[in-house]
């Protein structure tokens, strides 16, 4: 947990752009937390009630909050991806997704123009949207799932 | 940060050092510049202007890429499909990419004043606006001066006092000390006791309790200083950096009526050498010149080309990465290297501006933990008795994940939720709103190419570098990433080096 929680700070230092001159608050994830009424409004698959929680790493805990909290924002919450001047790929029905270690890579360390996730997200968060995404969005790859041990083997 | 920052040389000054020359003949020699953003306009009108064939196409409607402005009557359609009809009222604008300019930048200040754009400062620091914390003095903001005069003092007197306590000695001289502490008490409003109390020298700098007036009953009433260790639990002292920053030093300035003012001056000085909506899908050069395919928009399929002796790609490498293009194998992993950064902004039209009428706040930000971590009051139409609008909401890293992956609506209702606990004014005032995500802009797919010391050292230079006929510009080939300098400063030295090597050939 101490481990994680520096690797966070280290790599919230490194990440901000110039643009975000906010200097970032070194301490536990504030209480922030939503209102009340959003939580209530979010039930559900999508609960975001961890949802929020700090500025340098995510609270929600299974895949499905994970998933609607990060990935959904580019490869949208159905899972079929967008197209603009460039693309964002499905997840939804994504042959590439069977082995376990090809996401989990992706998520801890970005490709190309997406950004990895590794200091924001621990094994167990990476491991569980992992899963989430192999076995929802027309996805059936319940073999083999990813452990938290893989996703700690995984990181650089 | 700003220590952090300046040692990754991210928050570098300018270099700019005035209109470029590009002296000598390019013997008709043509240029296809890609993206008609600030990079891709800057060396569109240089290259033009040196004697170059230009041709610009544009993937949008209108120029300017994330130099982008919102106001009413437009319409946003973001990835995904969400429509947002922009209901802001005449003179009112929200702008979702940058909102200011640093007076050391002085390449885009230079082009502003060249294409005769007006300025008005931009308001980074007031010292009236609010800090915030959820958990500091039970929720309720409190104001930045407050929070300032008493961090300050109270570190001064806890160094004045070590300093007479001879708690310093063997690290400042005898007579360094006196001076040490001459200054601290310049620097915190100390007594002659070397205390940070409750007095007129005090409110001098934090307000007082009851302001100074005329007449009679105008004496005024200091107010009473926070204890050090209330500030330092409160962490509001993380704020007060930010206006020291290099970047955010007064004086800022914005173009009058909204950022694009600059991009759209920019688009009129280049007027028919840029063609819109121009999807391109691949770039391949051969010993003679670049081809670069392209479609139209509302002719997916459609492919188009266009041909030029050289191609300067100013396209985000958020797309750039995934077109097809033959680059040598050290440019190409330098494009596939470069990470988008997250980020959201909330634009909130209120009724009324509370903020100037009830709290004597005109423009600059106000801080908060919340995931809004901001606020900014609008820097022009002060006094107005008519609408106005805030940036509701500026965030990044987990914050504008979560933000983006909202439906827009719902990006404004939670910033109008959590901006209330700071303005209770909102749940009256809130007018319309609109949200910008910025992993969901069509033409952008992020805010910013995010660098680091690694990627920068294996990568930098083989991203700018002049590959055979290709070479790149835009944000991400500067060191001044996010903002419209970078892409100046890099549209400027591109230029200069394909000249040379046109006139060198």
């Amino acid at each position: 947990m101490n481990r994680v929680t520096l690797t966070v700070v280290a790599a919230a230092l490194l990440a901000l752009p110039a643009i975000a001159q906010q200097p970032q608050s070194q301490q536990a994830p504030a209480a922030a937390g939503a209102p009340a009424s959003a939580q209530q409004r979010n039930d559900g698959a999508a609960s975001d009630s961890h949802g929020f929680v700090s500025a340098t790493r995510f609270g929600q805990r299974d895949g499905a909050s994970l998933y609607a909290a990060t990935c959904a924002g580019c490869h949208m919450p159905d899972g079929r991806g967008a197209a603009g001047a460039g693309r964002y790929p499905a997840l939804a029905g994504n042959p590439t997704l069977e082995a376990a270690a090809y996401p989990a890579s992706i998520v801890l360390n970005g490709l190309r123009g997406m950004p990895g996730f590794a200091n924001q997200m621990d094994d167990a968060q990476v491991a569980a949207v992992v899963n989430y995404v192999r076995t929802n969005l027309g996805n059936r790859f319940t073999a083999d799932p990813a452990t938290p041990d893989d996703v700690k083997a995984l990181r650089q | 940060m700003y220590q952090a920052m300046t040692a990754l040389g991210v928050s570098a000054a300018s270099t700019y050092t005035g209109p470029i020359r590009l002296d000598g003949d390019p013997k008709g020699a043509s240029v296809l510049i890609l993206g008609a953003g600030v990079a891709g306009m800057v060396a569109a009108m240089e290259l033009r202007k040196a004697g170059y064939r230009v041709q610009v196409l544009e993937y949008r409607e209108k120029a300017g890429g994330r130099a982008w402005t919102l106001r009413g009557g437009d319409r946003y359609t973001e990835l995904g499909g969400a429509t947002q009809e922009i209901r802001f009222d005449e003179g009112q604008y929200f702008n979702p990419g940058p909102w200011r300019i640093p007076y050391n930048h002085q390449g885009i200040l230079d082009y502003a004043h060249r294409l005769n754009v007006a300025l008005e400062p931009f308001i980074q620091v007031n010292h009236n606006a609010m800090v915030h914390g959820t958990r500091a003095f039970g929720g309720r903001p409190k104001r930045y001066r407050e929070v300032m005069s008493d961090y300050h003092g109270g570190i001064a007197e806890l160094l004045a006092k070590s300093t007479r306590q001879g708690k310093l000695d063997g690290m400042v001289t005898k007579e360094d000390g006196e001076i040490l502490i001459e200054s601290l008490r310049s620097f915190g409003a100390l007594d002659r006791d070397l205390n940070y109390t409750k007095n007129v020298l005090t409110s001098d700098r934090r307000g007082f309790e009851k302001d100074p007036g005329g007449g009679l009953n105008a004496r005024p009433v200091p107010s009473e200083p926070m204890s050090l260790k209330d500030v330092l639990a409160s962490r509001g002292w993380a704020y007060l950096a930010s206006g020291a920053l290099y970047e955010f030093q007064m004086t800022m300035f914005q173009p009058v009526g909204g950022m694009d003012m600059i991009a759209q001056a920019m688009a009129r000085e280049c007027g028919d050498m840029i063609q819109y909506n121009r999807k391109v899908v691949g770039i391949q050069q051969d010993e003679r010149g670049v081809t670069v395919a392209f479609e139209e928009t509302g002719r997916p399929g459609q492919v188009q080309q266009a041909r030029a002796d050289y191609c300067l790609a100013t396209i985000p490498l958020s797309i750039l990465s995934q077109l097809e293009m033959n680059v040598s194998g050290p440019m190409a992993a330098a494009i596939q290297a470069v990470p988008y950064a997250a980020s959201v902004k909330v634009g909130l039209q209120m009724k009324r501006r509370f903020w100037e009428q009830d709290e004597h706040i005109y423009a600059g930000i106000s801080y908060t933990d919340l995931p809004i971590r901001m606020i900014q009051y609008p820097a022009h139409g002060y006094g107005s008795r008519g609408k106005g609008v805030l940036l509701g909401a500026y965030a990044f890293g987990p914050y504008a994940y979560e933000f983006t992956a909202l439906p827009p609506e719902e990006r404004v209702r939670r910033a109008v939720e959590w901006g209330a606990q700071i303005h209770p004014q909102y749940r009256e005032e809130f007018d319309t709103g609109a949200s910008v995500g910025w992993h969901r802009v069509p033409w952008a797919l992020g805010c910013n190419g995010m660098w680091t010391d690694a990627t920068r050292a294996e990568h930098y230079d083989n991203l700018c570098a002049l590959d055979n006929r290709i070479l790149l510009a835009g944000e991400h080939a500067s060191y001044i990433p996010a903002w419209q300098e970078g892409a100046v400063l890099s549209a400027l030295d591109a230029v200069s080096r394909l000249h040379r090597r046109v006139v060198s050939a």
